[in-house]
């Protein structure tokens, strides 16, 4: 195992309330430093909210998020930790570049830093283009571009794979392995299940709860299945079968 | 706060209005096309002169006013807000920013109707043009900040529409444009001192007749960058980093 300062997120008995309804009731977890974590679960299961709470975005009832040893939402954190919404937030009017030289002068970035993300993200062929005149997966690159200036230690992206073709998938899922072999820490949301085994570590939610929290590996060992998704089925129905006996 | 960071903010809103040509055609020319047809309509009548100095308070107003608080209303419900605070920038570079650039087509607005009103419809003034310019600017950048404000109560843009009625109309209403404020019931009076747009109609009646000096106008001016800066605190106030 990797020797590590503290992990890079620690939620610890957090809840959250969203309108009406209660989304989290107690939630902790950890994700280590350095690693490639991906947090897979149906719509609706809190994924978003989680990462709103570790950005320091969502308001929360009580209990504390920790992200690189600060408490979440410190001015401090603001240039450390990359953070892409569900849908692509760039500007529609600007073209990819003016978008990321505004974000770039924001951040305090390096100059050349514009170019790098545009590389890594494959934009170079629209680089002057308007954001509003391109495809929802090109519009989600560019958020995701965005978030990688200025290179955060820790890197917290919602769904950034949803809406891409296949061979988009697998050459950001090689970015983001090639991101975490320099160092930087993942945390990647999904509700495609098939995406698990590209994650170091994995968190299993449902209902504002972690129901796993293992190697894509283990779990598949722990619920003696084949596939990411199977094993999610195994899990829910294990966690159904565990809170009826509860009941009784 | 930082300057680097209101001005890349500023240059970005000018970029982005620079990809709406129509947005700029309409900011420049829409308020000299009112007061040309109010000019035309009170044609041979003595009143485009009473009531034009006001108009160059009321257009320019309003339609700052609806720009800013629509296209800061977009920011919050595109997420792009969420995610500019999530970065290293302060909520008064944002609100800053904006006032800016906003101020800054205030500028070519208030001058492209100034000139339209005095040289092309002939609003007779008896005191300094400049004066009359810069009351029409203040105005301008009252009408901005206010919308910035403004945006901050509306969650939809069909919210925000209705603030017009709500903020402007009763400040046109009171304003001294229908009747002189003199002339009202004591309790509007004494109402209509307390709105900043009253103090622009009274500059800028007081530049076109002359009847008063630099100094009332002065403090005037100082009265309606009193209440846009009230606006501008207020605003950066209400901007709230973690939402529900
Ligand atoms: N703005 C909101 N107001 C009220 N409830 C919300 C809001 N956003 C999300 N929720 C609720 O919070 C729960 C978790 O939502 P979210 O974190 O967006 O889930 P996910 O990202 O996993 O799809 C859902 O039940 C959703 O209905
Ligand atoms: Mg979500």
């Amino acid at each position: 195992m990797m020797n590590y300062a503290g992990p890079a997120v620690l939620v610890d008995n957090l809840r959250v309330k969203r309108g009406s309804r209660e989304v989290f009731h107690g939630l902790s977890l950890a994700v280590p430093r350095g690693a490639l974590v991906g947090l897979l679960g149906p719509s609706g299961c809190g994924k978003t909210t989680l990462m709103r709470a570790i950005v320091g975005a969502q308001k929360t009832v009580s209990g504390t998020v920790t992200v690189l040893d600060s408490p979440a939402g410190t001015p401090g954190l603001r240039k450390r930790v990359g953070y892409t919404t569900q849908s692509a937030t760039v500007y529609d009017d600007l073209t990819i570049r003016q978008n990321l030289d505004y974000f770039r002068s924001i951040l305090g970035a390096p100059r050349g830093d514009v170019d790098r993300v545009i590389e890594e993200t494959d934009l170079g062929d629209h680089a002057n283009q308007l954001v509003g005149a391109l495809s929802g997966g090109q519009q989600s690159r560019v958020s995701l571009a965005a978030a990688l200036l200025g290179s955060p230690e820790l890197l917290v992206l919602d769904e950034p794979t949803v809406g891409l073709d296949p061979v988009l998938r697998v050459q950001l899922w090689t970015l983001f392995r090639r991101l975490r072999e320099n160092g930087t820490t993942l945390l990647v949301s999904s509700h495609v299940m098939d995406e698990a085994t590209r994650c170091d570590r994995l968190f299993l939610m449902r209902s504002g709860e972690i129901l796993a929290d293992e190697t894509p590996d283990g779990l598949l060992e722990k619920t003696n299945t084949s596939t990411a998704e199977d094993a999610f089925l195994a899990i829910i129905a294990g966690d159904t079968r565990q809170s009826s006996e509860a009941e009784l | 706060m930082s300057l680097a960071r209101t001005f890349a903010t500023t240059g970005r809103i000018l970029t982005q209005i620079r990809h709406d040509p129509r947005t700029i055609a309409l900011l420049l020319v829409v308020p000299s096309l009112l007061i040309g047809l109010m000019s035309w309509l009170f044609a041979d009548t003595p009143v485009f002169d009473r009531v034009g100095p006001a108009m160059l308070a009321l257009f320019p107003f309003i339609i700052m006013f609806l720009v800013t608080s629509i296209s800061t209303l977009r920011e919050r419900r595109s997420g792009t807000l969420e995610r500019l605070l999530t970065l290293p920038i302060s909520k008064l570079d944002f609100i800053l920013g904006y006032t800016l650039a906003f101020g800054l087509l205030a500028i070519a607005q208030a001058a492209v109707a100034v000139g339209f009103a005095v040289w092309v419809c002939g609003l007779s003034i008896e005191g300094s043009i400049w004066l009359l310019f810069a009351v029409a600017l203040a105005d301008a950048v009252l009408g901005t900040t206010l919308g910035l404000l403004a945006s901050a109560f509306a969650r939809t843009e069909f919210q925000v529409v209705q603030f017009m009625p709500a903020v402007v109309f009763p400040q046109v209403l009171l304003g001294g444009v229908f009747l002189p404020r003199a002339d009202m019931p004591d309790v509007l009076h004494a109402i209509s001192d307390w709105l900043p747009l009253s103090h622009a109609i009274d500059a800028l009646n007081a530049v076109s007749t002359g009847s008063e000096d630099a100094a009332y106008i002065g403090g005037e001016l100082l009265v309606i960058a009193a209440f846009a800066l009230g606006a501008v605190l207020l605003g950066s106030i209400t901007l709230r980093r973690r939402t529900p």
